[in-house]
């Protein structure tokens, strides 16, 4: 059976189906990594997207039990120019087309992805709708007009854990961190184990005084959809500033900004790839890095705070990082995932900074 | 010239001389992607303001074309002649890095006996030091143990008795690998003692050094490179990885590559390009590219133990043109869904930073952009049905 994919403004795509055969609505963005798809799949960042890899030729490594960054699958839809069928890694457990299938998630294959890609660049992420199930176009029309899309939405909330948990917990720990999971990766957890680090994470919607027993500094994970709906968070997060290091990375970034006073708008087709460059102002030095967001924290009105920005991302010139006594965020993933490993030096810095407690 | 450097920023006052060093024939190991290095560079160094001077010994290359360099030597690569070429323009700097092996080869004597020092005129792109780590296969592999890079089993001998005493170690079937050779010629596989004792015999008569390398071979391993290039800031990225069709023990001048690599995961991926920096690193490429190889196994090998072997030349083949004063082009290298880059990557020279660069292609993209394939990219020998053989050109 043939995959039809629509976008909001009324462009259609036709392709081949595989994965499951279903129907889904979701915000049409697309992903320039090479390698990583599963790490992509795996991401909670990306709920409710339907994601597009520029890579033509995806699923070459199939799918293993080691790579996923979360539990499940999270995308609503998957759309790649070819399809790999016979995976060649000596890790692979099974293939990409089996994996989504069991995941209930649609996938597309042998369309123009570089016509998408330009198009979605050209007009934005939007709204769409992806079928593999042979549901008439009209129908599907339906129902996109209807999906609410990703401005307001607080998507943070339904993919966060519903009850702490301890990831890691070191006889010595060198610091103790409490990670509010907004949609949080592991690696982001296994890193800060490597370091060395006790590490409880906690639902976004616990209130800070959770958070703060017994930390050395939280830290505010990644995760999907509209910052500016996730407020609820700041007024718990503002309780933290002052009294133990608060850090963050990609929301957790934005919802800081926000808790500052900052504000945050949205990018006309977000940077996520792992091919994002970025420099440190406090060093010169740039990064290569993986990045995944749709939303950015306006530098204007972080500088009018007096915060300082440390990074900036280099295609564009948005913040990608700021300081202040009690805070550091960045936008980019140090825990990269996929993605080259040139951040992590900054998860060294927050540990260095829960060490040194509030200023 | 759409590199946008400051004039303040270049290492030589706008109109001194550089010497760029051609790389002569084109034979295995020496092919035409070195003639395509040199055409780049010269003209790259040109549009910096420079007044390049060239020697080659082949004139049937672009290279030597009139237009290009602004004095061309069609003369022999060696000591006696490049001294001369030297003593006449007084270069400021020589440039050997685009001229593959034989560029290389060509810097280190000049610099051995004592010509560069004696006209004032500098290596650029890798030092001395730099060049012989990479070329000297002990160094090399000492180098790499030391920053805990795997390697095959190997150590290297300058006679028969001590080849045969390392046997032990390797086993059979056993790579020999003579130092110093072009394209690696006079190495190769022995499967019995008769044959290690025949290409030992050779490769040590062919090595200049009269030494060899015996290596545990790596057959059928998969084989992978990736194309580095680093700054003065000493800012690293890897410009593409590629993947050999044919495993480890087919040439990869008689094989298929195809650029990016297909079947590595991205945490495989990640750590070859972690140990990629490292190496570049290591030995001290100033700036400028390299072609860093490895060779993983693909049957079940744990995370975290890629046995990798790998070699690392200053030049290298297609992609590596980009050394200091050179350019990178990829044809079709894609959009990374922000900026059109098809086209040309410069790497300035000297004392530039890729951050203060922007990719020759019209676009903002800075040059410290990582390039991104959204096709594939594959080059091998073409199959001539007429002829029933590979690479014969077919009409």
């Amino acid at each position: 059976m043939g995959a039809i994919f629509l976008l909001e403004d009324g462009r259609r795509f036709e392709g081949e189906a595989f994965g499951a055969r279903t129907s889904r609505v979701g915000e049409a963005v697309f992903n320039t990594a090479m390698t990583g798809y599963q790490e992509v799949l795996t991401d909670p960042s990306y709920a409710e997207q339907v994601v597009t890899m520029t890579a033509p030729h995806i699923g070459n490594t199939g799918v293993n039990s080691d790579d996923p960054e979360s539990e499940r699958v999270w995308p609503a839809g998957f759309i790649v120019r070819s399809l790999s069928r016979s995976p060649s890694s000596w890790r692979s457990e099974g293939s990409l087309h089996h994996y989504l299938r069991d995941a209930g998630v649609p996938g597309m294959q042998g369309i123009d992805t570089r016509a998408l890609v330009r198009h979605l660049r050209d007009k934005g992420a939007m709204k769409c709708v992806i079928s593999t199930d042979g549901t008439p176009e009209a129908e599907l029309m339906e129902q996109l007009k209807a999906y609410p899309g990703m401005v307001g939405r607080n998507l943070a909330a339904a993919v966060s854990c519903t009850e702490a948990w301890v990831a890691a917990d070191p006889a010595e720990p060198v610091a103790r961190f409490a990670v509010v999971d907004g949609g949080c990766k592991k690696n982001i957890l296994r890193l800060l184990e490597g370091a060395g680090c006790y590490v409880r994470v906690h639902p976004i919607s616990d209130p800070a005084e959770a958070w703060l027993e017994g930390v050395d500094a939280v830290l505010v994970s990644n995760g999907p959809g509209d910052p500016a709906a996730v407020d609820g968070v700041t007024s718990e997060l503002a309780k933290v500033v002052g009294k133990v290091p608060l850090v963050g990375i990609c929301l957790g970034h934005q919802l800081i900004a926000r808790t500052l006073g900052a504000t945050t708008y949205k990018l006309p087709f977000g940077h996520r790839g792992g091919n994002q460059p970025v420099r440190d102002e406090r060093t010169g030095r740039v990064q290569i890095t993986s990045q995944n967001h749709g939303f950015a924290v306006d530098r204007a009105s972080l500088e009018a705070l007096g915060a300082e920005v440390t990074h900036t991302h280099l295609n564009d010139g948005s913040v990608s990082g700021f300081r202040t006594a009690d805070v550091f965020a960045v936008q980019y993933h140090p825990e990269a995932s996929p993605g080259p490993h040139d951040g992590s030096v900054l998860i060294d810095e927050f540990v260095e900074m829960a060490k040194g407690g509030a200023k | 010239m759409s590199a946008k450097v400051n004039p303040d920023q270049l290492r030589f006052p706008p109109g001194s001389t550089l010497l760029v060093i051609g790389s002569g024939p084109i034979i295995i190991g020496q092919a035409c992607e070195f003639d395509y290095s040199g055409t780049q560079a010269c003209k790259a160094l040109k549009e910096l303001g420079y007044r390049v001077v060239l020697i080659n010994s082949n004139p049937a290359t672009i290279m030597t074309d009139e237009e290009l360099a602004d004095a061309t030597y069609v003369e022999p690569l060696t000591v006696e002649a490049a001294r001369q070429v030297i003593a006449r323009e007084k270069p400021v700097a020589v440039l050997p890095t685009v001229g593959g092996q034989v560029g290389l080869n060509l810097a280190l004597a000049l610099h051995e006996q004592g010509v560069l020092e004696e006209h004032g005129c500098m290596l650029i792109g890798a030092d001395p030091e730099a060049i012989e780590l990479a070329e000297d296969r002990k160094l090399f592999r000492d180098a790499m143990v030391e920053i805990g890079i795997g390697v095959a089993e190997s150590d290297v001998a300058t006679t028969l008795e001590e080849a045969e005493a390392l046997l032990d170690k390797v086993g059979l079937p056993a790579i020999i690998r003579p130092a110093f050779t072009l394209g690696g010629a006079g190495g190769g596989i022995a499967w019995n003692r008769e044959e290690f004792r025949a290409i030992v015999t050779e490769g040590l008569r062919l090595s200049p050094v009269t030494q060899v390398l015996v290596e545990t071979s790596l057959l059928g391993w998969k084989e992978f490179e990736l194309e580095v290039i680093r700054d003065t800031a000493d800012n690293v990225i890897v410009i593409c990885s590629i993947e050999n069709f044919d495993p480890m023990g087919i040439h990869t001048g008689d094989s298929i590559t195809v650029a990016p690599a297909l079947t590595l995961t991205d945490r495989e991926l990640q750590n070859l390009r972690d140990q990629a920096i490292r190496i570049i690193r290591r030995v001290g490429v100033e700036t400028g590219g390299s072609n860093v190889q490895f060779a993983v196994n693909p049957a079940n090998v744990p995370e975290g133990r890629h046995e990798v072997v790998l070699r690392l030349r200053d030049e290298s083949g297609a992609t590596s043109t980009a050394t200091s004063g050179g350019r990178l082009t990829f044809d079709r290298t894609a959009p990374n869904g922000q900026a059109a880059p098809e086209g040309r990557i410069i790497v300035a020279e000297g004392d530039s930073e890729l951050a203060d660069l922007q990719c020759d292609a019209g676009s903002v993209t800075e040059a410290n952009f990582y390039p991104l394939f959204e096709a594939k990219e594959a080059a091998g020998q073409p199959w001539c049905p007429a002829t029933q053989s590979w690479g014969t050109p077919c009409n």
